[in-house]
């Protein structure tokens, strides 16, 4: 079995050029942060630490980027907060119309998002509600809820019912039996979701576009700024970003393998 | 029939009321329904206080149903549930006295050890929680594991911790839901004993619930046999097992071999019944026969009947039937098992204990069955033989 078959190098070479093909756009976006663009950053023009040691020096970035940040903070709390109760009584408890919620609950994740930007506007503009901070927090909530309930409920599933009642035979209220067994359990499970939901909301520039009225976030300033140039601020604010996602995901991993080894 | 030891051990100061004579537990006419099926029926009962009480029956019968109504877990249907005197039916599982010790365990995976007993004086407010937590561990010899998660403790262990987590809240009743079933024989045997150490020792009144008739008997004061969501009979361990009142008690607490047969006469100014077994006539003490009866189900434990070679002379004045054919010989150490097949009556199960020098019957002997006729006792005539045997389907 030791000999080599030409046939065992193909599925790593295939490997190998998916990594390519993910990888390529994000080195590219990483290397032309270091780029002396000047105002169009598309050909490269030498390197320079202009942009990353003045990355609010483009005009509006920053400004978009927490617009971004605070939409996404606010939109994922809302969306964490709503879905897990909703997960868990969908999960948990039975009533009249739970398969109905079950169903309609996926469905912002299955329209697309065109349409649903295009709902939500003419929705704001009939209830005469002005576009800008809030719609967007709300049109954000909306579509991350769902996403929310999936992860969640994954969560509430592997979940023994005993446990629960385990702690009100042991004189937990319904209240501290949520918060001292069943919130402690789902809390991976809640991360996990406030993560995906956040990563959503940050990243969203469709249903935005639709609902921000004059309100800019970094999605969108990037979209707006392309006809003229993408200033090299916007590639440093996307590393530093595309580093910050990586770092979380390395110190969740380190945490969760020290956790069972303890 | 409920002839229970009080058992008013050391009780601490503040300790639920364990004073041996009132009543922790009584159940009046409980019904459960689950859609159409009834889990419970008009089930009644009343558990004294400081014993250990055990519920026996089949899986399905609606001893854990029962068991939850009384931890709250369960609404009743209908029927009131009393705890120390104490209308409880409609209290929530937090407000009830009560403490479970749960099949799967249920403890909680977050928290460690110590935490997990702490849990409930928590709640309570109570005082000297740690000290009090680690008293309950040292109770179950567990109290080096106190900081210890319970995914790191062995099954027994995490049933320990259980058990402890439960006494430590010193609850007027402890209810166990087959606390033993996910442990393997030999640590079963060795949690039995324990455990009814340790009811002796805290003086809690113990609910058992177990489908494993040795289990129950080993352990609980009284015997509670479960069938159908009803109870078929109540008493302590050995007299049940000597005086079954229903084919099911009779099947399902040890084994029984039934025949059905004719009462004919009385003899010994009433004394004693004679029964028509097949043409072959048995005397039944009339004390341990179904009164008025006709037709009845003739039946004697396996322990009970001797076997006698086609040669041999049984005793005079024993019970008698056969002749019969040894169909199958099983050596099981301490005694050795005969099933006997008799025309026209059946299959007999013997117990034969291996005293050493006794001679063993191969298969295709021809053998008599003796018994003394104290051993025989009598059922209704209108039961099933086979009530309460294991069917192919059911749990072991």
């Amino acid at each position: 079995m030791s000999r080599v078959r030409p046939g065992a190098a193909v599925v790593p070479a295939f490997a190998a050029l998916g990594f390519v093909f993910l990888l390529v756009p994000i080195a590219y976006t990483v290397l032309f942060s270091f780029n002396d663009g000047g105002k169009t950053n598309l050909v490269w023009r030498g390197f320079t630490l202009d942009a990353w040691r003045n990355p609010c020096g483009a005009p509006r970035v920053c400004s978009a980027l927490v617009g971004s940040l605070q939409v996404g903070l606010l939109a994922t709390l809302v969306a964490t907060a709503l879905g897990t109760l909703l997960a868990v009584a969908l999960v948990r408890a039975r009533f009249r119309g739970r398969g109905a919620v079950n169903l309609l609950v996926l469905l912002p994740m299955t329209t697309p998002e065109v349409v649903l930007g295009a709902a939500l506007v003419s929705q704001f503009l009939s209830l005469r509600v002005p576009l800008g901070f809030g719609t967007v927090v709300v049109a954000h909530v909306m579509f991350c809820l769902s996403f929310v309930v999936v992860a969640v409920k994954a969560r509430v599933a592997t979940l023994d019912p005993a446990l629960e009642q385990a702690a009100a035979d042991l004189y937990a209220s319904p209240w501290q039996t949520f918060w001292r067994v069943t919130f402690p359990l789902l809390l991976p499970g809640i991360g996990a979701a406030a993560l995906l939901a956040f990563s959503l909301s940050f990243d969203d520039f469709i249903v935005t576009n639709f609902t921000s009225g004059g309100f800019e976030t970094f999605p969108k300033f990037v979209y707006v700024s392309a006809t003229r140039g993408i200033p090299p601020q916007a590639n440093v604010i996307s590393s530093a970003m595309f580093v910050l996602a990586l770092l979380v995901v390395v110190l969740v991993r380190v945490a969760s393998r020290a956790r069972r080894r303890r | 029939m409920t002839t229970v030891g009080t058992r008013a051990a050391a009780v601490e100061p503040g300790a639920a009321p364990a004073d041996g004579g009132g009543t922790a537990l009584e159940l009046r006419s409980v019904t459960k329904r689950f859609g159409d099926v009834v889990a419970v029926d008009e089930l009644s009962l009343a558990v004294p206080s400081g014993t250990f009480f055990a519920l026996l029956g089949p899986s399905g019968c609606g001893k854990t149903t029962t068991l939850r109504m009384v931890a709250g877990l369960e609404r009743p249907s209908a029927g009131t549930v009393c705890l120390a005197g104490r209308d409880v039916t409609g209290a929530p599982a937090h407000r009830r006295p009560v403490n479970t010790v749960f099949q799967s365990y249920a403890l909680f995976p977050h928290l460690s050890v110590l935490e997990n007993v702490a849990f409930g004086l928590r709640r309570r407010r109570a005082r000297d929680v740690r000290a009090r937590a680690l008293e309950a561990l040292e109770l179950v010899e567990l109290a080096h594991l106190a900081q210890r998660r319970p995914s790191q403790l062995s099954g027994g262990q995490q049933q320990r911790v259980a058990l402890a987590r439960a006494v430590v809240n010193r609850p007027a009743l402890l209810l166990l839901d087959e606390p033993l079933g996910a442990l393997d024989l030999r640590l079963r045997r060795q949690m039995q004993v324990e455990l009814k150490a340790i009811q002796a020792e805290v003086g809690i009144t113990f609910v058992h619930v177990t489908h494993d008739q040795e289990e129950a008997m080993t352990m609980a004061d009284t015997v509670a046999v479960m069938n159908h969501g009803r109870i078929e009979q109540l008493g302590g361990p050995a007299d049940l097992y000597e005086h079954p009142r229903t084919a099911f008690v009779a099947n399902f607490l040890g084994q029984s071999n039934l025949v059905r047969g004719t009462v004919v006469e009385t003899l010994d100014g009433g004394r004693t019944l004679g029964v028509d077994v097949g043409g072959a006539r048995v005397r039944v003490p009339a004390h341990r026969s179904v009164p008025g009866a006709r037709h009845v189900l003739v039946g004697v434990r396996p322990e009970k009947v001797r076997l006698v070679a086609a040669g041999d002379d049984a005793r005079g004045g024993d019970n008698e039937l056969g002749p019969g054919t040894v169909v199958d010989t099983s050596f099981a150490g301490v005694s050795t098992q005969y099933q006997v097949r008799v025309e026209g009556l059946g299959t007999f199960g013997v117990f034969a204990q291996n005293l050493g020098g006794g001679s063993v019957h191969a298969p295709g002997s021809v053998v008599r069955l003796a018994w003394d006729v104290p051993h025989t006792f009598a059922l209704d005539g209108h039961q099933e033989v086979g009530a309460g045997t294991l069917g192919p389907g059911d749990e072991p």
